[in-house]
């Protein structure tokens, strides 16, 4: 994120920090229903929840969006185009002046919707690849996922789409193949995007097997510091504390500067803290989203001045802040002491600390088997409870 | 969270030709100025101060930049806004006329 005009730095950093009229950064999962089983998912995905917004509903959340003049949503799931509804509200938000990035896993980008989205202004497209090769990929994402994200790309090139995003999560398998994924983007005249492995939804499970070692951490940074153009959606500002600072504003901005509306329209703080502790509220509330961003409590206390706690006789905290809420949430920290990734190890020793004490369990969410495997049966989402509307 | 670049500084600004806002660009009132949103470049940019959106939306009252900067900005502060705009202007969040 740029910053211009003369005033310093960090006095408006403190004033991102009391939050802002509308979020800069809105994530909209659309449904929760996906067609792969990534290891990782951040939101457990899997099946649809019968109590999704219905079409009318998400017209009305864009019209709000509209009037809080959030310049553009990033859309989710699940799998955004598995929903029927898909393009008819794309066309509405872009025609409302609300621009759309939605991710994707490519299985439904067919080469006529392809031709669609090329037609579409304001509306980018960015699609999810966990490896450079097949069978990185799809040891993480399944069986296929890495041909059928490769046919999308290969749609979206012939279609003249321009310029799209390739997206990764870095992971302790693929930080190795960095190369070979600017490489693949660069085919495609594409923007490479990565970011970093949080331990939600089901990546509770896979965080400990899949983070990157400290090791590769370091060598992240160098890489990313060398590449500017590399987006990162800010999410790797916990390794700041090595050095010179990485592109961006380098704060968490959960109930800030960015908060998720999941597909039953619940409101979290962040994308990657769905869990009771981070809910907020419901677009289906009285007030709509607008209420629930300026005036829930949530949010409210996310805005005060926050404790530094184990923190604060770093040295690097100007740069970290402690790093990221949800990796510590998941990991059972404190949130207000080190990441668990902390580049000074510190993290490494809150965990051993912690023991095999309280870290939440993985959500098994809208997963369609349980964590041994075993077939699930209805969804049972942690839901904020409203009255149901007359 | 967000994937903002910084904008390459390009286009230099003469501040005697006129100026306003940049007709792909949104801004959006906060308390500590304004945020900007080109929809071209997808790039989200930052004014940092009352005074300064102030400044930015009144251009395209004057005939040139320097007129506006004239009107409302007082005289040991003009260098600095003069700054500002050649950096809004280098990231197209105003162009000319
Ligand atoms: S909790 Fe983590 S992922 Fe969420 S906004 Fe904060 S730093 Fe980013
Ligand atoms: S001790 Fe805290 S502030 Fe310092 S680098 Fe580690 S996580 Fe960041």
């Amino acid at each position: 994120m740029s910053v211009d005009a003369p005033i310093e730095n960090l006095p408006l950093r403190q004033r991102f920090t009391r939050g802002l009229d509308a979020p800069i950064c809105l994530t909209w999962e659309l449904t929760y229903a996906c067609n792969l089983a990534c290891v990782h998912c951040l939101s457990s995905s899997g099946r649809r929840d019968p109590l999704e917004l219905t079409p009318a509903e998400t017209l009305h959340v864009v019209d709000e969006l509209a009037d809080m003049r959030v310049f553009y949503v990033n859309i989710g799931g699940g799998e955004p185009m598995l929903r029927p509804d898909f393009f008819d509200l794309l066309s509405y938000a872009v025609d409302h002046k609300v621009g759309v990035k939605f991710s994707t896993n490519g299985t439904r980008l067919t080469a006529e919707r392809a031709r669609r989205l090329a037609g579409m202004d304001y509306v980018d497209v960015q699609i999810s690849i966990d490896g450079a090769l097949a069978s990185t990929n799809d040891a993480v994402r399944g069986e296929g996922s890495f041909a059928a994200a490769r046919t999308a790309m290969d749609n979206l090139a012939a279609a003249d789409f321009g310029q799209f995003k390739i997206s990764v999560v870095v992971t302790r398998e693929n930080v190795t193949q960095l190369d070979q994924f600017s490489t693949i983007a660069e085919s495609y005249g594409a923007q490479l995007r990565l970011t970093r492995l949080r331990p939600s939804g089901r990546g509770v499970d896979a965080w400990d097997a899949l983070h990157p070692t400290a090791d590769q951490q370091r060598m992240l940074y160098h890489w990313l510091l060398e590449r500017p153009d590399v987006l990162t959606g800010d999410s790797f500002f916990h390794l700041s504390a090595l050095g010179e600072p990485l592109d961006g504003l380098n704060l968490c901005g959960a109930g800030r500067l960015v908060c998720l509306i999941d597909p039953v329209g619940d409101v979290y703080a962040c994308p990657f803290v769905i869990d009771d502790e981070f809910l907020a509220g419901s677009v289906r509330q009285e007030g709509g989203f607008a209420r629930v961003w300026r005036q829930s409590d949530l949010f409210r206390s996310l805005r005060e001045p926050q404790s530094a706690g184990a923190c604060a006789s770093c040295g690097s905290y100007d740069a970290c802040q402690g790093g990221c809420m949800a990796a510590k949430f998941f990991t059972g920290l404190p949130l207000d002491g080190p990441d668990p990734e902390c580049v000074f190890g510190h993290g490494e020793d809150a965990l051993a600390a912690r023991g095999s004490g309280p870290a939440p369990v993985a959500a098994v969410g809208h997963s369609k088997v349980d964590r041994r495997g075993v077939p699930l049966p209805v969804p049972t989402p942690v839901r904020f409870r409203t009255p149901a509307r007359a | 969270m967000t994937d903002e670049r910084a904008p390459v500084p390009a286009l230099a600004f003469d501040p005697d030709l006129a100026w306003g806002v940049h007709p792909q660009v949104a801004l959006r009132d906060e308390s500590f100025g304004a945020l900007a949103y080109h929809y071209g470049t997808r790039r989200l940019l930052f004014l940092k101060s009352r005074p300064l959106v102030e400044l930015v939306s009144s251009l395209d009252q004057y005939e040139s930049a320097t007129a506006a900067i004239v009107a409302v900005v007082p005289p040991e502060q003009r260098p600095a806004y003069r700054r500002a705009l050649a950096r809004l202007a280098a990231s197209e969040v105003i162009g000319v006329r």
